[in-house]
C-alpha cells in the first residue's frame, strides 16, 4: 500500500492555545510548520477557559514573580519542579504583553493598563493577602486568546491540516522521534508527516471520567500516542475535581449556588454537611465538600436508582431569587438534568476538570525520559506543551489561571527550543524507518477486520464508570486495588472494539474507536499510579493517609516527594526526584511546608 | 448542495461541553429527520462561535435569524431528558 508522505521542519499536533503559540514561534522564524488538528483551531477546548491568565504585572495591586512562584509551588503541594515554576512565573509578563500586542482584547483599567482581578490561591507577600493577578477578557479569555493566536498564525503562514487525526509517533532505531502518522477524516486515508521535530499540544484527557467538565474532544490523544510509543507518563494520579457538576452530564454548577444558600442532601434528605463541617457546612472548601459527597455515596446514602449522586437543593429559595440571581444555573439544570431547581433539587457529583500529569518535559518543552543515570534525558525530536505535558508546574494541584499561562509560556518555549535545535544543526531530518506507518496501519486493519468485538460506547462507559468509582476525587485503598483489576479488564475489552460502519469518509465511529485507544492508556496510567502512591498530596487524597500531627494532610515527604512515571508496557512504574532547586542560583528554593490556606 | 452528513456530525463536536451534550441528543433524536433545507441551516448554525451559539440555545441572547428558530428549538428540546424518551 502506497502511503502519502509530507515533509516539514516541524509538525505540531493540536491547535489549542499551546499548539498555536508554539506554531507561531516556528512560523515567524521561517520554519516550514504544519499543525494537525482534529477540529477547527478555534473549536479547541481552550475556548472554555474563563478565569483568565496569571501574570504579576502589578497593575491593580503590588506584585512580583517571586510571590507568584511561591503560590504555585505551594499550590502544587511541593510536587512541582521549581526550575520550571520559576521559568513560568518569570516569563508570564512577557507572554501576556506579547498577546496584548497580537490584539488580545484584555479588560482595561481607566489608565489603559490591563485590568487584573483576584483569584483563589494567588497572594501577595508569600501568602499574606490576596493579590489581583488574573488578566481576563470578560468571561471569554480562552476564546479571545485562541482567536488572537490563530489570526497571527494565518499571517505567519502556518499550514493547518484541519480535521486530521494524528495516530502514532514514529520513532527510529535510536528512539528519536522523526514524525507522526495521521488520518485525514475526509478520506479516511493514512499519511506520514516526516519532520525534524514533533510538538504535542493535544490537551487533556478528562473524558476518562464519567463526570467531566471537559468537551468530548478531550480524549488525551497525544498522551495516549506517547504511551504507546514507549514514553512514560508523569504524575497521572493527579486530577483536579470540582465538587458540583450535574450528575450524568458534568456541566459545572458554580460555588455561587451554595453561596446563595444551596444545601447538599443525601437520599434521606439529610443536610449531611452538618456532620462533616459543623461550622461552615455547605460552604466548606472544595476538597472537604467533595470528600463528604463521595463518603455519602460510598456508604450507600447516594440518590437515584444507582445511588450515585447527591442533591443540591435550592427549592427553599424564592422563585424570584432563583430567576434573578441564578438564571444560568436554572437553565443548565433544566437542560442537562431535566429538572427545574425551583421545583426539585439538582443531582450533582464531584466532577473531573483538569489533568495535572502528562508527557514529561523540562522547562524548554523537550520531552524527557530516564536513560542510564539521567532520569531527564531529552527524547530527540520530541516536544510537548500545555495540558498534555507535565513540565511540571502544577505538581499535585493547579492554581486557577495558571493553565492559560502554562500553555502560553511552554508553547512558546517548546517553539523556541525547536528553532534553536534546528538552526544550530542539532536537529536534522533523519531518515524514516522502513516500517514507519506499519503500526498505525495494523491498528486500522485490526479495527476494520474485527469480528464479534466489543462496542466502543459500552467500553468507554465501562472505563468512565470504573475511573469515577475507583479513582475519583476521594480515594480508598481497597477501591483502588479493585480498580486496577477492573481497568485492566476494560483495557482488554478495548483491544477488540468493533465498528459496524466501515465507510472511509467522515466516519465518526472510527474516530471514536481511535480516541478510545488513547483514553484507555490514560485511564490505566491514572489508576495504577494512584493505587501505588500511598500518601495524600494535593488533589490525590486517600482514606488510608489521613491528616495526623506527624504527617499533616497525610503528605509523606519521607517516601513520596517524587514524581511517578508509568510505562504502558507491562504497566511498569518508576519514580524520579522532584526538582526543588529553582532555575537561577540567585533564587532561593521554596522550602517544604504544610499546605494550609 | 446538500452538505455531507458525516462531516456535519463531526462538526457537532464543539469546544464547550454544554453544546456537546445538546448536540449529542440532537444527533440521536433529530438529525436524521432533517430536510435538505434544514441541513443547510444547520451548517450555518455550526459555523457560529461556541459561546454565541450556546447563548442562543439557552435563550440568553435572541436568535438573529428567523430561519434558525426551528433548529434552535429542536436543540433546546432534544437537550432535555424529558424529551429523550
Amino acid at each position: 500500500m502506497k502511503i502519502a508522505k509530507h515533509t516539514y521542519d516541524a509538525v505540531i499536533v493540536g491547535a489549542g492555545g499551546a499548539g498555536l503559540r508554539a506554531a507561531l514561534q516556528l512560523s515567524e522564524s521561517g520554519l516550514k510548520t504544519a499543525v494537525l488538528t482534529k477540529v477547527f483551531p478555534t473549536r479547541s477546548h481552550t475556548v472554555a477557559a474563563q478565569g483568565g491568565v496569571a501574570a504579576s504585572l502589578g497593575n491593580s495591586t503590588e506584585d512580583n514573580w517571586h510571590w507568584h512562584m511561591y503560590d504555585t509551588v505551594k499550590g502544587s503541594d511541593w510536587l512541582g519542579d521549581q526550575d520550571a515554576i520559576e521559568f513560568m512565573c518569570r516569563k508570564a509578563n512577557e507572554v501576556v504583553v506579547e498577546l496584548e500586542h497580537y490584539g488580545m482584547p484584555f479588560d482595561r483599567l481607566d489608565n489603559g493598563k490591563i485590568y487584573q482581578r483576584p483569584f483563589g490561591g494567588h497572594s501577595q507577600n508569600y501568602g499574606q493577602s490576596p493579590v489581583s493577578r488574573s488578566c481576563a477578557a470578560a468571561d471569554r479569555t480562552g476564546h479571545a486568546m485562541l482567536h488572537a493566536l490563530y489570526q497571527r498564525n494565518v499571517r505567519a503562514k502556518t499550514q493547518f491540516f484541519v480535521e486530521w487525526m494524528a495516530l502514532d509517533l514514529i520513532r527510529d532505531a535510536d528512539g528519536d522521534v522523526v514524525g507522526v502518522t495521521a488520518m485525514e477524516m475526509e478520506t479516511g486515508e493514512v499519511s506520514i508527516f516526516h519532520a525534524k521535530a514533533v510538538i504535542f499540544a493535544t490537551g487533556g484527557a478528562g473524558r476518562i471520567y464519567y463526570s467531566s467538565t471537559n468537551a468530548f474532544i478531550n480524549t488525551g490523544d497525544g498522551v495516549g500516542m506517547a504511551a504507546r510509543a514507549g514514553v512514560p507518563l508523569e504524575d497521572m494520579e493527579f486530577w483536579q475535581f470540582h465538587p458540583t457538576g450535574v450528575a450524568g452530564a458534568g456541566v459545572l454548577i458554580t460555588e455561587g449556588v451554595r453561596g446563595e444558600g444551596g444545601i447538599l442532601r443525601n437520599a434521606a434528605g439529610e443536610r449531611f454537611m452538618e456532620r462533616y463541617a459543623p461550622n461552615l457546612k455547605d460552604l466548606a472548601s472544595r476538597d472537604v465538600v467533595s470528600r463528604s459527597m463521595v463518603t455519602e455515596i460510598n456508604e450507600g446514602r447516594g440518590c437515584g436508582p444507582d445511588k450515585d449522586h447527591v442533591l443540591l437543593d435550592i427549592t427553599h429559595l424564592s422563585p424570584e431569587t432563583i430567576m434573578k440571581r441564578l438564571p444560568g444555573i436554572r437553565e443548565i439544570s433544566i437542560q442537562f438534568a431535566g429538572i427545574d431547581p425551583i421545583k426539585a433539587p439538582i443531582p450533582v457529583v464531584p466532577t473531573c476538570h483538569y489533568q495535572m500529569g502528562g508527557i514529561p518535559t523540562n522547562y524548554k518543552g523537550q520531552v524527557v525520559a530516564p536513560k542510564g543515570d539521567n532520569s531527564n534525558t531529552p527524547v530527540t525530536g520530541f516536544y510537548a506543551a500545555g495540558e498534555c505535558a507535565c513540565a511540571s508546574v502544577h505538581g499535585a494541584n493547579r492554581l486557577g489561571t495558571n493553565s492559560l499561562l502554562d500553555l502560553l509560556v511552554f508553547g512558546k518555549s517548546a517553539g523556541e527550543t525547536v528553532v534553536e535545535d534546528i538552526q544550530s544543526g542539532n536537529l536534522r531530518l533523519k531518515p524514516l524507518p522502513d516500517n514507519a506507518a506499519d503500526f498505525s496501519l495494523a491498528r486500522m486493519a485490526r479495527l476494520e477486520n474485527q469480528k464479534d468485538g466489543t462496542n466502543v460506547h459500552e467500553v468507554r462507559l465501562a472505563m468512565q464508570r470504573t475511573m469515577q468509582k475507583h479513582a475519583g476525587v476521594f480515594r480508598f485503598s481497597e477501591l483502588l486495588q479493585q480498580g486496577v483489576t477492573a481497568i485492566l479488564e476494560v483495557a482488554e475489552q478495548a483491544k477488540t472494539t468493533e465498528i459496524k460502519d466501515k465507510s472511509m469518509v467522515w466516519n465518526t465511529a472510527r474516530m471514536e474507536a481511535l480516541e478510545l485507544d488513547n483514553l484507555i492508556e490514560v485511564a490505566k496510567a491514572t489508576m495504577i499510579s494512584a493505587e501505588a502512591r500511598k500518601e495524600s498530596r494535593g488533589a490525590h487524597v486517600r482514606d488510608d493517609a489521613p491528616d495526623t500531627p506527624e504527617f499533616p494532610n497525610g503528605r509523606r515527604d519521607d517516601e513520596w516527594l517524587k514524581h511517578t512515571l508509568w510505562y504502558s508496557e507491562g504497566n511498569r512504574l518508576d519514580y524520579k526526584p522532584v526538582n526543588l532547586q529553582p532555575m537561577s542560583e540567585s533564587v532561593d528554593p521554596i522550602a517544604l511546608a504544610t499546605r494550609t490556606y | 448542495m446538500t452538505p455531507n452528513k458525516g462531516r456535519m456530525r463531526w462538526h457537532c463536536r464543539r469546544a464547550l461541553l454544554e453544546l456537546d451534550l445538546v448536540f449529542a441528543r440532537f444527533l440521536e433524536n433529530r438529525f436524521d429527520q432533517l430536510s435538505d433545507a434544514q441541513l443547510v441551516d444547520l451548517q450555518d448554525l455550526l459555523d457560529i462561535e461556541d459561546h454565541d451559539l450556546w447563548a442562543m440555545v439557552n435563550g440568553s441572547v435572541p436568535c438573529p435569524e428567523d430561519r434558525w428558530m426551528p433548529l434552535l428549538s429542536m436543540l433546546r428540546d432534544s437537550g432535555t431528558q424529558d424529551d429523550s424518551a
